[in-house]
């Protein structure tokens, strides 16, 4: 049954009424027309779906939205105004990561995750954190490169 | 309902016809695009008031230049790369350029190398690299033309850069903008002088891209992001047996999931439509259906592989010969070897999707694509349209590597909205039917005869058997039993050998479609050739590079990038035990490209990446930073299919899924990938599929200076690298 269900996205208050299993990825894609955060695979293999709970990288497609609570949602279209997202982006483009793009989203919001927890990272710090995304043009040298860049290390590549 | 044949909807232009006539036969005329086809007089419609002296520039009094994109984005930066090309020789500013997608026109907007409108075979810079030169010149000749009336002097005393037209002797200037409206009066010129490279400002400097700032922030918008008012939202399931129908269906306790609001029941589809999609996809897997699984219900990647082995006992049509390979055989030692490569699926991040809105008389259609007029004609032929009737908007691409080359999805689509009394709808697939309802590269068969003396290949027969893409896609690219792509790379193969033929045989698989996917048919040809050559050579007990080296006594091109990849990869220094590198040496489209891969492969046959480095020619490389980044990113897509690329087939249904069973490289398998350019200024070659053309041999040459055991089918078989099962031959 639909039910009304508040959620905080990106500092905002918003109130969807939707059966209470349905993934937060729909809902933010779908109820609320926020198209950055992408759908890939909807059983938690490619990441494209990427958001923060409390800071926290999730995947959005195995969320039920019932399950989000009053933790706060940050999705990549508000990233840029979190100190380690800001990073992120700009060493996404200053290394020129981005080939077709779909999979970045839920890159950058791992990678933004990972430099908030962890503001050098290192090689494996790296994987860890981001061998949960899938990016099928094979932009991994370049996602190393700049994360490195955004810890303010030198770029491996 | 019927849904046309994919076949039969595209109308070949005359041109296509016209340039295979002109240039001698059809193989000439792919590979050496006949230039000056893209000057089209007829500018776009929304010219009013602004100088469009060409379908690609226009500019308004205000000095807003657009240039306008005849290729799609999906990744290559082909969008920066046009503009680079087309502002170089219009002497744009191109910190103020604006970009838009090309509407589908195939007069105004055919690829050169086509003459239709599509985006792939990496040919988009090859062909376009003259016409869009052209289209700059000419339209920076009217604006000098104007100025200089205007000045009364001479324009070749007059010089132009960053959107300004400069008398230099009177210390005058004039904006293109305020030239505008003036120019638009002038004559096109038919010749214009081209720069010489040497003067080139863009063309050859790292660019950032353009649409690269909204692809971090989430505002870029891909296909499957359109959003209309009072949108419906469907996902779908088509009969997972090719050629299978729909027999029973029980839609009861799917149409009691909260959201749904349609059971669309078709011939070979079902569809469920929602208030969004995870109401319409728990709608779908709520239904019970029944299906009639029809004739190619048998099919499995058993009888997939027995038709092929058995089709590709015939001779074949020769695609090409030199010498006398039958007098030749007689004159050293034979040996043979035979290569097979899988069934492999796109699987491009972005499912397969399309928004359809039906209006009386007209559609209109959102989606990324590479074919954006096939779409619209294939579109009006299904609803008895007129063509311009039906309007199509495309999108950034998440992701091509041929997939959107197929118009199925608009098709399937459009079938579901005629069930939605005009309701506009954004049908999505799950990723699972993006996986099993694909148009999958074929599988592909190999054999590879040569005939060895004093040291030397003097003799080489190469057959290739499988499915001819071409004859379906487009049927000028094959001909007399010969597909063009499919023997690309394997009848201009970088080495020379004095007695030479080669031969296609077309065979094709029951119970799938195939199709175009990343690198092609030199993903095939390359394989075999550089495994085979590999394997030379350890007969022969030289070293893999110094032996293609002999063999490139006239090609300086190969030679070099040879040599610089032996530099940069430490070839030839010492390794570890089950440590190698292979090397891989490809012609495919018109780049010149050596690779070496670095693996270690373990006790249980599992192989580790190390190092990866590829030198390329690629003639003048115009964006160089993008030439990196698709070399970089190719080569992780092949060796993602080396390492675990395969469709297997069961009871007619394909057995992947969704990415837990049909892998991907990750992040934390992939080294450092060194990508060296070598200088030119030859024209520009192709870049997009090179990489996924170089990583498997090179991976597979690799494995086989590591352990001695030579492959000859992909993916990699990880019981035999460990030594538990014997290899296939």
């Amino acid at each position: 049954m639909a039910t009304d269900i508040t959620l905080n996205i990106n500092g905002d208050a918003r109130t969807v009424t939707v059966d209470a299993a349905t993934p937060l990825l729909w809902v933010l894609r779908d109820v609320l027309n926020m198209t950055g955060t992408k759908f890939g695979c909807g059983i938690a293999q490619c990441g494209a779906c990427t958001v923060h709970l409390d800071g926290r990288a999730i995947r959005s497609c195995q969320m039920p939205v019932s399950a989000v609570g009053s933790r706060a949602v940050t999705t990549i279209e508000a990233i840029g105004k979190t100190p380690a997202g800001a990073k992120i982006q700009k060493a996404w483009l200053d290394e020129e990561v981005v080939q077709c793009g779909y999979c970045q989203s839920g890159q950058i919001m791992s990678a933004a995750a990972l430099l908030a927890s962890t503001p050098r990272p290192d090689d494996s710090d790296i994987d860890a954190a981001m061998a949960g995304n899938i990016c099928r043009c094979g932009t991994y040298v370049r996602i190393r490169a700049a994360i490195k860049r955004a810890a303010g290390s030198e770029p491996s590549v | 309902m019927n849904v046309p044949s994919h076949h039969s909807t595209v109308a070949i232009s005359r041109r296509a016809f016209i340039k295979s006539s002109v240039a001698g036969g059809f193989l000439l005329a792919f590979h050496l695009p006949a230039y000056g086809v893209n000057e089209p007089n007829q500018p776009p419609d929304d010219t009013t008031g602004k100088f469009s002296p060409n379908a690609f520039i226009r500019i308004d009094k205000a000095g807003k230049t657009t240039l306008v994109m005849p290729q799609v984005e999906m990744g290559q930066g082909v969008y920066t790369s046009i503009a680079m090309i087309l502002a170089e020789e219009l002497d744009a500013d191109f910190s103020s350029i604006a970009l838009e997608h090309a509407p589908p026109d195939e007069k105004a907007y055919a690829n050169p190398a086509f003459g239709i409108q599509a985006t792939g075979n990496s040919n988009s810079i090859r062909a376009f690299w003259k016409p869009l030169r052209t289209a700059g010149a000419s339209a920076r000749a009217m604006l000098v033309q104007t100025a200089a009336k205007q000045w009364k002097v001479d324009p070749s005393s007059c010089t132009t850069s960053s959107g300004e037209v400069t008398h230099t002797a009177t210390r005058r200037s004039l904006s293109y903008g305020v030239l505008a409206d003036a120019a638009s009066k002038e004559t096109p010129p038919k010749t214009p002088p081209l720069k010489d490279p040497k003067n080139f400002t863009l063309i050859g400097k790292a660019k950032k891209r353009f649409d690269t700032p909204g692809k971090v922030d989430g505002s870029a918008v891909y296909g499957i992001d359109a959003i209309l008012p009072g949108m419906k939202f469907a996902t779908l399931v088509a009969a997972p047996v090719l050629g299978g129908k729909v027999g029973k269906i029980d839609d009861g306790a799917a149409k009691q999931v909260p959201g749904v609001q349609k059971v669309v029941v078709l011939d070979d589809l079902v569809a469920v439509v929602g208030d969004h999609f995870w109401a319409a996809k728990s709608g779908l897997d709520a239904l019970k259906i029944t299906w009639d699984h029809g004739a190619n219900v048998g099919v499995s990647t058993d009888t997939i592989w027995a038709d092929l082995r058995a089709q590709s006992t015939q001779e074949g049509a020769v695609a090409k010969s030199a010498g006398d390979v039958a007098k030749a055989s007689a004159t050293g030692e034979k040996f043979d070897a035979i290569y097979e490569l899988p069934l492999l699926a796109h699987a491009t991040m972005e499912p397969m999707n399309c928004t359809v809105q039906l209006k009386p008389g007209g559609c209109e259609i959102w989606l990324g694509t590479q074919v954006i007029a096939r779409v619209q004609q294939t579109i009006a032929k299904l609803l008895g349209l007129a063509a311009d009737k039906v309007t199509v908007h495309n999108h950034w691409l998440g992701g091509g590597f041929g997939r959107r080359l197929e118009v199925d999805m608009a098709v399937k689509a459009v079938r579901i909205a005629q069930q939605l009394d005009g309701a506009p709808v954004k049908v999505v697939w799950t990723r699972e039917e993006d996986i099993q309802q694909d148009y999958y590269r074929p599988a592909y068969r190999d054999e590879i005869t040569a005939t060895i003396s004093e040291d030397k290949i003097v003799g080489w027969r190469h057959k290739i058997s499988g499915s001819s893409v071409m004859a379906r896609w487009f049927p000028p690219g094959f001909q007399k039993g010969v597909d063009i792509d499919g023997v690309d790379s394997a009848i201009d193969l970088p080495y020379e050998f004095p007695n030479f033929e080669v031969r296609f045989v077309r065979a094709e698989p029951a119970g799938l479609h195939t199709g175009f996917w990343r690198g092609v048919g030199p993903n095939n040809n390359v394989f075999a050739i550089e495994s085979f050559i590999d394997e030379v050579a350890k007969k022969l007990g030289k070293d893999p590079i110094a032996f293609r080296k002999s063999m490139l006594d006239k090609g300086p091109r190969f030679k070099a990038v040879l040599d610089l990849v032996a530099e940069k990869s430490g070839w030839g220094q010492p390794l570890g035990k089950r440590v190698g590198r292979g090397v891989c040496l490809q012609p495919a489209f018109a780049s010149f490209i050596a690779t070496v891969v670095e693996v270690e492969v373990d006790e249980q046959g599992e192989v580790l990446l190390r190092r990866i480095t590829s030198a390329v020619d690629t003639g003048i490389a115009v964006n160089p930073d993008t030439v990196i980044a698709q070399l970089q990113g190719g080569l992780v897509f092949g060796l993602t299919a080396a390492l675990y690329g395969e469709v297997t087939m069961n009871g007619g249904r394909v057995q992947q899924s969704n990415f837990h069973n049909y892998r991907m490289l990750r992040i934390d398998q992939v080294p450092a990938i060194d990508v060296h350019i070598v200088p030119s200024g030859e024209a520009p070659g192709g870049i997009g599929e090179t990489g996924t053309t170089a990583g498997p041999p090179a991976l597979r040459n690799a494995i086989y200076a590591a352990t001695g055991i030579a492959l000859r089918r992909l993916p990699i078989d990880r019981e035999v690298l460990a030594g538990r099962k014997q290899p296939w031959t």
